[in-house]
């Protein structure tokens, strides 16, 4: 599991940034052949993880900071998303699908994360913030290669 | 983004062009009740064809104007969606609740009455 390359972006929390988080992450992803339904997931995934991290981590203040590293190994694409906010109390409940109890919320974010990546690590303190982390391999022709 | 909104009878078609994410919806949100309110309309039609990108922001403004049209004896269906918002739309359990069709004639209709 080698490393080839790695992208940092220090993002503040405006709902703009979660279009400019996704097309980054989708630009930088693109270096290895995953297909277009691939790179779809791969954007939603990181729109999900970044609206989360603006609306709950930082409660729609306009001035907390989120942190986005996506690294590509020669075996998989990870990708780091992490904000200094309120943090979440209880991780089972949050990965509760329409746990919500805003009428205009699915809870559908973790849903989406868990469906489009093989796998999803999230760590949070309440009070200290929440970091999610996603993974998702490599489309298998590039694998062979590298 | 984009959105159009237009009155066709007794129904409101909601059109949004584009990258339906956060940035996005709380804009929607008041433009479309505002309209709603102001006409007195209460059957919607999301036409989806000029949405490039969704999500679950996105997918919490369909959903609340859902809950919004069956508050008020209304009803509501979705067209013209592309496959992969589809994929989404399934996935996200949406299309338990609205009817989603290929087309927006199709969709109006479903709804029926009011398109004269
Ligand atoms: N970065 C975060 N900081 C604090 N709380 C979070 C964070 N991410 C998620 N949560 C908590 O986890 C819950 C579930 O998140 P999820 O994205 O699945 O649903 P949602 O954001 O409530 O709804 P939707 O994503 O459909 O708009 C949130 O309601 C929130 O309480
Ligand atoms: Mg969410």
């Amino acid at each position: 599991m080698r490393l080839r390359n790695r992208m940092k972006l220090e993002l503040l929390s405006l709902p703009g940034n979660v279009r400019l988080a996704r097309i980054a992450v989708a630009a930088f992803a693109s270096e290895v052949d995953y297909n277009v339904s691939d790179l779809e997931e791969i954007k939603v995934a990181v729109s999900e993880a970044v609206s989360n991290a603006i609306t709950h981590g930082y409660q729609q203040k306009k001035d907390g900071v989120i942190s986005l590293t996506a690294t590509l190994f020669t075996d998989a694409l990870e990708i780091v998303v992490q904000d200094h906010g309120k943090g979440i109390d209880d991780l089972e409940q949050a990965f509760e699908p329409n746990s919500s109890s805003d009428p205009e919320r699915m809870g559908l974010g973790f849903v989406f994360m868990r469906s489009f990546m093989d796998k999803v690590d999230v760590v949070s303190e309440p009070g200290q913030g929440t970091t999610v982390k996603l993974r998702k391999k490599l489309p298998d022709k590039v694998q062979a290669e590298t | 983004m984009g959105l159009n909104l237009k009155r066709l009878g007794n129904i409101m078609l909601i059109e949004v062009c584009g990258e339906f994410d956060l940035s996005a919806a709380d804009y929607c949100r008041q433009e479309i009740d505002q309209k709603i309110r102001a006409e007195g309309i209460k059957d919607i039609l999301f036409d989806l064809e000029k949405v490039a990108f969704i999500d679950s922001s996105g997918l919490g403004v369909i959903l609340g104007r859902y809950r919004k049209a069956k508050e008020n004896g209304g009803r509501m269906a979705i067209s013209n969606a592309n496959p992969r918002i589809t994929k989404i739309l399934e996935l996200s359990g949406i299309t338990r609740l609205i009817p989603v069709y290929p087309t927006t004639s199709q969709a109006l209709r479903f709804l029926g009455r009011g398109v004269g």
